[in-house]
């Protein structure tokens, strides 16, 4: 009997998935597949499709070809769902339930026990609120609220929508926090957001979107095909392009505001390139080795394409 | 079908202006009780109750035809109740939490099937009641004779509120789909108006009308005054005929059936089709 590696098990597969809503394509021939453990980010400017992708698969928006299955294919979507958490867009609960007579109703809908209801409202740090209606919640509670929701049946997979929208810093950063604290508990994550810096500091794996279409999918590092940047500084800004010309590491260079810019086409550490110049007799006053951030690699990307 | 109906319950019992609607329906059904004690300023004064309103077998007729003058408090809950969850989005958050569509349909559909169930039940004990007080007659046979009212009250509220339902997911907003349903109404009389004055005959024409939603469940049970013996012996005085067919018809049964029928899928259809 051949056993199925559980770190390789797929969670969500979409297959040539399309919406139209008219004349307007939103997603267009969308494939991708996500798997157990990982950390999934789906990057993409407003209106790229992440949420009407997110529609389909969640069965609030009906897809107009192409077909997708949740785990191994075998339950019909809403069954599979409640093995799933999701939060799109805004929370939405009944406004006038508190919040542990929501929570209860969604045990119901899930078909869970309700004895998990105080741990994740201790989880979001909402505990002690448990009893106010809904209503009377600011913003980032209500966000807090729909993620302990959202984690009611220890799901498989947790999807969250643009988590931050709306929220002030400390919410936002309540929110990364909780964030990071359940994907170190190895559940599988998918987070749609166009904050590139929120996707970056939590995601293993990126699925780039724009007008519907995939640019990208991988990992986070192989994304970042580019072996890095030196930004320079020295007096002897003629010598020094002189000889970074004749380096056959360095690629493009570029000069702004006496901040000299080389962008490097094989690995090379820093270490080695400063001896090198030294050796051909300039003294640098400046020397940082960086890596393009996942913002310019996005806005690389997109703009290519 | 019980988790289903519980996720209402849930919904609709922590709703203050929902249960305060589905309290005072309830204690207004158990006031029919209160017309007994309504004088008539008739010579001394005559108790309503001893002109046979509460006589077996026609206070069957009477009760629930009263009772369902007040089915608009729970048509309220009805509609507000499918309203609310688009203007809360709740639906949506439902149906990622793993609810169906057809679930969705299927629990606002027994909730309104038991409101149903609950009234016919409290006319029918309220009823019992008032004829073993009022009734001259308390013979078996006759207090159970035409119980056939109480099935036509149940399907009636059924009906009507499938509509009701069904208006609330087809409209989205509580407000404008009660006045859907008062637009609804009118456009029944219109259409009547339209095919008896134009296309055909007036005869025609109520036979058309006899088939519209609205009017087949006003047919279930008719206005029941005009059989008493007093409103009889008037009409003879003054020479009218007020003779009427108030019978409970199976087919009329049907019509409303169908409606019902057609209500509930469509409101499936509706959500099923629509991008949320």
């Amino acid at each position: 009997m051949t056993k199925i590696n559980p770190a390789l098990k797929q969670i969500l597969t979409v297959n040539n998935l399309t919406k139209k809503f008219g004349s307007l394509t939103a997603v267009d021939k969308l494939s991708f597949s996500i798997e157990k453990g990982n950390v999934y980010g789906v990057l993409g400017p407003n209106g790229s499709g992440k949420s009407t992708t997110l529609g389909v698969v969640l069965n609030v928006v009906n897809k107009t070809s192409g077909n997708f299955f949740w785990f191994d294919g075998s339950t019909s979507t809403h069954n599979a769902l409640k093995k799933v958490g999701a939060i799109i867009e805004r929370p939405n609960f009944y406004p006038y339930m508190t919040a542990q007579q929501n929570l209860k109703l969604v045990c119901k809908i899930k078909e869970v026990s309700e004895n998990k209801i105080n741990e994740k409202l201790d989880l979001v740090g909402l505990l002690d609120r448990k009893d106010s209606a809904f209503r009377t919640y600011s913003l980032g509670m209500k966000q807090r609220l729909a993620i302990a929701s959202a984690l009611l049946n220890d799901p498989e997979i947790l999807i969250l929508d643009e988590p931050t929208n709306g929220l002030d810093p400390q919410g936002i950063h309540q929110i990364r926090e909780i964030i990071k604290k359940i994907a170190h508990q190895g559940t599988t994550i998918l987070l749609a957001s166009h904050l590139l810096d929120e996707v970056e500091k939590v995601c293993s794996h990126v699925i780039i979107l724009r007008k519907g279409k995939k640019l990208y999918s991988g990992r986070v590092d192989a994304m970042m095909k580019t072996h890095g940047f030196f930004e320079l500084k020295t007096s002897q800004q003629n010598e020094l392009l002189q000889v970074l010309k004749n380096n056959t590491s360095i690629g493009e260079v570029k000069t702004e505001n006496g901040l000299t810019t080389a962008f490097l086409t094989e690995d090379l550490n820093a270490d080695t390139f400063n001896k090198f110049l030294f050796e051909n007799g300039i003294i640098l006053s400046h020397l940082v080795k960086r890596k393009e951030s996942l913002e310019e690699q996005f806005l690389d990307l997109t703009n290519k394409n | 079908m019980i988790r289903l109906l519980e996720i209402e319950y849930i919904k609709l019992w922590n709703n203050r202006a929902s249960k305060a609607l589905i309290i005072s329906y309830f204690v207004l059904l158990s006031l029919i009780a209160l017309i007994s004690v309504i004088k008539l300023p008739i010579g001394e004064g005559v108790l309503l109750a001893d002109m046979g309103i509460f006589n077996f077998p026609y206070i069957w007729h009477f009760n629930s035809w009263v009772a369902a003058l007040f089915k608009l408090f729970l048509a309220i809950v009805i509609v507000s109740m499918m309203a609310n969850e688009y203007s809360n989005k709740t639906i949506k958050q439902n149906l990622i939490d793993g609810l169906s569509k057809k679930e969705f349909i299927l629990s606002k559909f027994i909730t309104l099937v038991s409101f149903s169930l609950l009234s016919t039940l409290f006319v029918f004990i309220i009823s019992l009641s008032l004829g073993f007080i009022f009734s001259n007659d308390t013979e078996l046979s006759i207090v159970f004779r035409d119980l056939e009212y109480l099935l036509a009250f149940f399907i009636k509220l059924v009906g009507f509120f499938s509509f009701c339902l069904f208006l609330g997911i087809f409209v989205k907003r509580s407000a404008f789909a009660l006045g859907f349903l008062i637009l609804w109404l009118i456009c029944e009389q219109v259409i009547y108006g339209i095919i008896g004055w134009q296309f055909s005959s007036w005869n025609t024409a109520q036979q058309i009308k006899n088939l519209l939603p609205l009017e087949s469940m006003q047919n279930l049970i008719k206005e029941p005054s005009r059989r008493l013996d007093l409103v009889k012996a008037v009409g003879n005085q003054i020479g009218a005929d007020i003779s009427y067919d108030y019978a409970v018809h199976w087919y009329q049964l049907l019509i409303v059936l169908i409606w019902t029928a057609i209500f509930i899928y469509l409101s499936f259809l509706l959500l099923k089709r629509r991008d949320l």
